[in-house]
């Protein structure tokens, strides 16, 4: 099942220059056209492609190893706890967390209500603020918002400045006492903004305050590791990272972790009931009800495995070289305005523009006549977009697999759009 | 399927030029209606003697299926009693629908028949509704005596 991949027989990192045109057949969806023409994939930031090894993992697991976990004694069931818990720690290691505060979610956005919720609704109280970003995803947004109402707490929002980083001195004037909690994305998934969240979180803590960012673009794009974040609570998502939907992961520090309350209770998260009571498991299992989602697990370890084989530094390195050729060719587009700092240093593989009078909607139309699929809305950012006066952008954004010529495909594609509206 | 047939000349001549731009200065109701898959905007005003439409005018910002669809609407409404209006809508709806048996009606649809290309991008089904939702809304409030209001599209409404 395992193709020729860029990676060397004994399965150490491969230090030659990455090219991904080794590892696109690993992926089977590019065997696929549409409308008569390849499929150019530029929505990794929505949900990426998943290599045969992913998929052959998953399906190993199911045909071969698939049993509840945790309870029974049989030995299949322990070749799927196994599974698991093998998982869980080969996740842990590759955003170098530890295993006892590695908890397995369904999304990144189920992964920041579980903080709200057992974290949120028990510490948060009348008077206390959460800082937000204009930037961030409704997914790290809506949930505090869900928490100050039933708190009594309040929401502050850090700007973004007309050069779409966070304004850090506006960040400094709110940061206060009353700061309990700032929840910031490590990496824009509409502007491409690489956050400082190191020095957000040195910030958040002198105050008093617990930090939570927001990774799904940055660990499968930058590799951010949560111990080099510094933040207290760090969300991702297999989904993002080559690994399948429905599985998520929520690293926290262990202490933290353990000195909370449940979020979903139930099964498996118990150690003793009564009718009256249950008391809880150890963490990570304390906020894992439920019977878990170790099909995906199992493809989320797949996938960790075959970025780490790559290398991140090298994903990250191919992805710039990508974004940056993009960057370069994008402007040549008359009308094009592209919202985000331009410059791959500041950048992760997400471009947002808008091209001139054309609505996105039309954009991503014309795209999808050309087999390029591309994310036209808001991007689940309304109040970003609010904030530079738009209601929608159309989004390109990059992967390990994407290459040089699907830019040009876009450009070219770009500007028959313009063509066709002006 | 070719794009020359969803973005067929008269569906771009409405989107650049529509017939019955801004807001009307005395309107008898106004509606606002937003589609927050797309960020598809429209205000739509109208006046009526009776239940005749005599004026109608449509502010909006958004893709161009939406506008254009908003544009002929306009046209296809205005002189018209809410009833006949109300045809045109369902009309319109079942061509976005694939539902017309035989050719669209070119008398109560006007330009709108160059939309049948619509139908085959579900996505964009509900841009091309958001105008004749709008109208519905707006003709239902003006007939009970109501003044107007923001509506949200609800994708489980109407489609």
């Amino acid at each position: 099942m395992t193709t020729t991949t860029d990676r060397s027989r004994d399965g150490t990192p491969d230090r030659a220059p990455f090219d991904p045109a080794r590892i696109r057949p690993d992926f089977p969806i590019f065997a696929r056209e549409f409308h008569g023409k390849p499929l150019i994939y530029l929505d990794s930031a929505n949900t990426s492609q998943k290599p045969d090894q992913v998929l052959a993992a998953m399906d190993d697991y199911y045909r071969r190893h698939n049993a509840n976990v945790h309870r029974a004694v049989y030995a299949l069931a322990e070749e799927a706890t196994f599974a698991l818990e093998e998982s869980r720690a080969k996740v842990a290691r590759f955003v170098g967390a530890s295993d006892r505060a590695t908890v397995f979610t369904k999304n990144v956005t189920e992964g920041i209500n579980l903080v709200a919720y057992a974290w949120g609704l028990r510490n948060l109280h009348e008077g206390d603020e959460i800082l937000v970003t204009e930037m961030e995803h409704h997914a790290n947004l809506v949930p505090w918002q869900m928490a100050a109402q039933l708190t009594g707490a309040r929401v502050r929002a850090i700007p973004v400045t007309d050069a779409f980083v966070l304004d850090l001195d506006a960040y400094d004037r709110l940061l206060s006492e009353r700061t309990k909690l700032v929840a910031v994305s490590a990496m824009s998934n509409v502007l491409g903004t690489i956050n400082p969240v190191p020095l957000i979180a040195e910030r958040a803590h002198a105050v008093g305050a617990l930090v939570l960012a927001d990774a799904a673009q940055a660990v499968p794009h930058l590799g951010v590791t949560f111990d080099g974040l510094g933040a207290d609570f760090m969300g991702f998502t297999g989904h993002k990272l080559l690994g399948p939907m429905g599985i998520g992961v929520l690293v926290a520090r262990p202490e933290l972790l353990d000195s909370m309350e449940p979020f979903q209770t139930g099964g498996e998260m118990i150690r003793q009931v009564t009718l009256e009571s249950a008391t809880w498991n150890d963490i990570p299992w304390r906020f894992e009800s439920g019977t878990p989602n170790v099909g995906g697990a199992v493809g989320l370890a797949a996938a960790v495995d075959y970025l780490g084989a790559i290398g991140m530094d090298r994903v990250r390195a191919h992805e710039a070289a990508v974004t940056a050729y993009a960057l370069e060719r994008l402007v040549e587009l008359d009308g094009l305005r592209l919202l985000g700092p331009g410059d791959v240093e500041q950048q992760g593989g997400v471009v947002s523009f808008t091209l001139g009078d054309v609505h996105p909607h039309d954009v991503a139309q014309v795209l999808d006549a050309e087999g390029i699929a591309v994310r036209a809305g808001d991007h689940c950012a309304m109040p970003l977009h609010t904030r530079f006066g738009l209601s929608a952008s159309t989004r390109v954004s990059f992967s390990v697999y994407s290459t040089n010529d699907e830019v040009d495909a876009l450009v070219t594609a770009l500007d028959k759009t313009q063509r066709l509206f002006a | 399927m070719a794009l020359e047939e969803l973005y067929q000349e008269i569906i771009l001549d409405h989107y650049r030029k529509p017939r019955h731009p801004g807001r009307l200065a005395q309107a008898d109701v106004e509606v606002r209606h937003y589609n927050p898959v797309c960020g598809d905007q429209l205000t739509v005003g109208v006046k009526l003697d009776g239940d005749k439409i005599t004026d109608i005018a449509v502010e909006g910002v958004g893709c161009s299926i939406s506008q254009a669809a908003a544009s002929v609407m306009t046209e296809q409404v205005i002189g018209h009693t809410v009833p006949e209006a109300l045809e045109a809508s369902e009309a319109f709806r079942r061509l976005m629908h694939g539902e017309s048996e035989g050719e669209p009606d070119e008398e109560v649809l006007g330009d709108g028949v160059a939309f049948a290309g619509v139908a085959k991008y579900p996505v964009r089904i509900k841009c091309a509704l958001l105008g004749w939702m709008a109208l519905k809304d707006a003709a239902a409030r003006a007939l009970a005596g109501q003044d107007g209001g923001e509506t949200v599209y609800d994708e489980d409404e109407g489609s």
